[in-house]
């Protein structure tokens, strides 16, 4: 016994809060307000002419400022793809479903989306799908106002036509 | 020749552009990467260089400041990492990113660096924030916030018998009017002491001048090596000896009126003469640092005192022209501004020698100080 202890202390709880305001930025303040009109706005990049969505402002290449603003097409590209099989905490979507990137027609960046109204079984590299909206007065500056992508019945991309974004 | 804190000799490497963002209270539209960017942009372009050009990038800046993990690797988007380069980061005020390039600089195998550091303190509680930098167990749960800290160091100051009130409000009164000649400053005035010890106290015995603005900011330095420094710049600011120290966690095992740190970086930068650990409690010591101009990183005014006492700066010491960090206090931005300040006083040729100080953690904890000067150690070569 030490002084009446006769247990090591192994673990104290100092519970820790701190609150932030988020702030979108410039670049991403216009994409999300072209989100609550229902398109997709990305930026170019003066030197690369790369066209990034959602745009941060800046080419993460080139590290210069991303002025040029370009509205990018209510369609895309899977390029690549997973068939969510696997409960977890807060899933709000019935599995299986799939999440896939798709490359927009007109970017230069894949990004994430959900896929549906097709078998899990029939989702493939190449797949043309186009962008599900929420209803027009749902329109809101937030990424819940894309529903979902869908087949849009176009014919499969070529391989090499997105191969660079993979 | 200077010797460098291991008593090496030193590399000539000087700083060869400096660039900041107007310090503001809150940045209300652009994020920490669209603060940065058109800064970054600037360094570059005032000496026609672009980021192909660097051997080494290093930044500075805090995950609990931005409220995102990882958010330096997002900051390099106002950079740009294609091709792959030599990168690196410090959870610290972008002085210590310095740090670090200068020593990489050292190695001989690289010539430029750019060193830059953002952040900022408006969007969440930052005494909150900063309480998390405290000893984890018995300290942060307390939630002590940095003014406190500060006031507690003021008071000692003050129960020392060193300094008092009407010394704090001196510094902020200094600092307010110089900052009117700087564009970036945030906090500027023209009040006299006395009209400043009539604000109120924040935390006794700290009135509301001797405590820094909460800011918004970025900034960002290029240093080069030898040659290659004389061919970007008219006048580099060489830098002839740099090092930094730290002191205990345990914030009652100090004596928060001295800061011996300051002096042994000092020492270790080579602006003093070595061997002596100890640090005047007050005055000027005999072998105090002889600049033309210092920029010291003292957020609290009563910690200015301190730092000119362990660095026993005489009165023909231009301390803080750009108003340090009582006119702007950017947490990860103020120290790399506190060297690019002064480097700047040696560029624009107001100053042959300068010393610049940057500092972290709590009541002057860490200490980094930099020496800079219009020719090389050793002279030219």
């Amino acid at each position: 016994m030490y002084g009446g202890v006769s247990e090591p202390v192994t673990m104290l709880a100092t519970p820790i809060r701190i609150e932030y305001e988020f702030t979108a930025g410039l670049a991403q303040s216009r994409y999300l307000k072209g989100i609550a009109e229902g398109r997709f706005l990305g930026q170019r990049c003066p030197k690369c002419e790369k066209v990034y969505v959602p745009p941060r402002g800046s080419c993460p290449t080139d590290g210069v400022p991303t002025t040029d603003e370009v509205v990018l097409g209510n369609n895309g590209i899977v390029t690549t793809y997973c068939v969510v099989n696997v409960p977890f905490q807060g899933q709000s979507i019935e599995i299986p479903y799939i999440c896939a990137q798709i490359l927009l027609d007109g970017a230069n960046i894949a990004f994430m989306g959900l896929i549906q109204e097709i078998p899990t079984a029939e989702i493939r590299m190449g797949m043309r799908v186009e962008a599900v909206w929420v209803d027009k007065k749902e329109l809101g500056p937030t990424m819940a106002s894309v529903k979902y992508f869908r087949p849009s019945g176009e014919p499969d991309a070529a391989y090499e036509t997105f191969s660079e974004y993979l | 020749m200077a010797a460098a804190g291991g008593g090496r000799p030193v590399r000539p490497v000087a700083v060869v552009s400096f660039a900041q963002s107007k310090m503001m209270r809150r940045e209300e539209l652009r994020n920490d990467v669209e603060v940065l960017q058109p800064v970054i942009v600037d360094v570059f372009e005032k000496i026609g260089l672009s980021k192909d050009d660097m051997g080494f990038v290093c930044s500075g800046s805090c995950d609990y400041l931005v409220g995102a993990p990882f958010s330096f690797v997002q900051a390099l988007d106002a950079v740009g990492a294609w091709p792959p380069m030599r990168e690196s980061h410090v959870e610290m005020d972008g002085a210590f990113a310095l740090y670090e390039a200068w020593t990489q600089l050292q190695e001989d195998d690289i010539d430029t660096a750019l060193v830059f550091s953002f952040g900022r303190s408006s969007i969440s509680e930052l005494g909150r924030v900063l309480t998390l930098q405290l000893d984890p167990y018995y300290m942060a749960p307390l939630w002590p916030d940095p003014v406190a800290l500060a006031a507690l160091q003021a008071r000692a100051l003050i129960d020392a018998g060193t300094y008092g009130e009407a010394d704090f409000a001196e510094v902020a009164a200094r600092s307010r009017r110089d900052a009117r000649n700087n564009p970036n400053a945030q906090v500027t005035g023209d009040k006299t002491a006395q009209e400043l010890l009539g604000d109120d106290y924040v935390v006794a015995p700290l009135r509301r001048h001797a405590l820094p603005p909460i800011t918004d900011g970025a900034t960002a330095i290029i240093l080069a090596a030898g040659d290659r420094a004389r061919d970007l710049c008219e006048r580099p600011a060489w830098i002839t000896g740099m090092d930094h120290r730290i002191e205990t966690h345990a914030l009652g095992a100090r004596d928060l009126t001295i800061s011996p740190t300051t002096r042994r970086a000092a020492v270790g930068a080579g602006l003093l003469p070595g061997g002596g650990e100890g640090s005047g409690t007050g005055g000027v010591s005999d072998d105090g640092v002889s600049v033309d101009v210092a920029e010291l990183h003292a957020p609290f005014a009563p910690q200015e005192l301190i730092l000119r006492d362990a660095l026993g700066l005489g009165d023909a010491v231009v301390v803080n022209p750009s108003g340090g960090a009582l006119a702007a206090n950017g947490v990860m931005v103020a120290g790399l501004v506190r060297i690019g300040e002064a480097a700047s006083r040696i560029m624009d040729a107001t100053a042959q020698t300068a010393l610049a100080h940057a500092t972290s953690g709590p009541c002057l904890q860490q200490n980094l100080v930099c020496a800079l000067a219009a020719e090389p150690a050793g002279g030219r070569r």
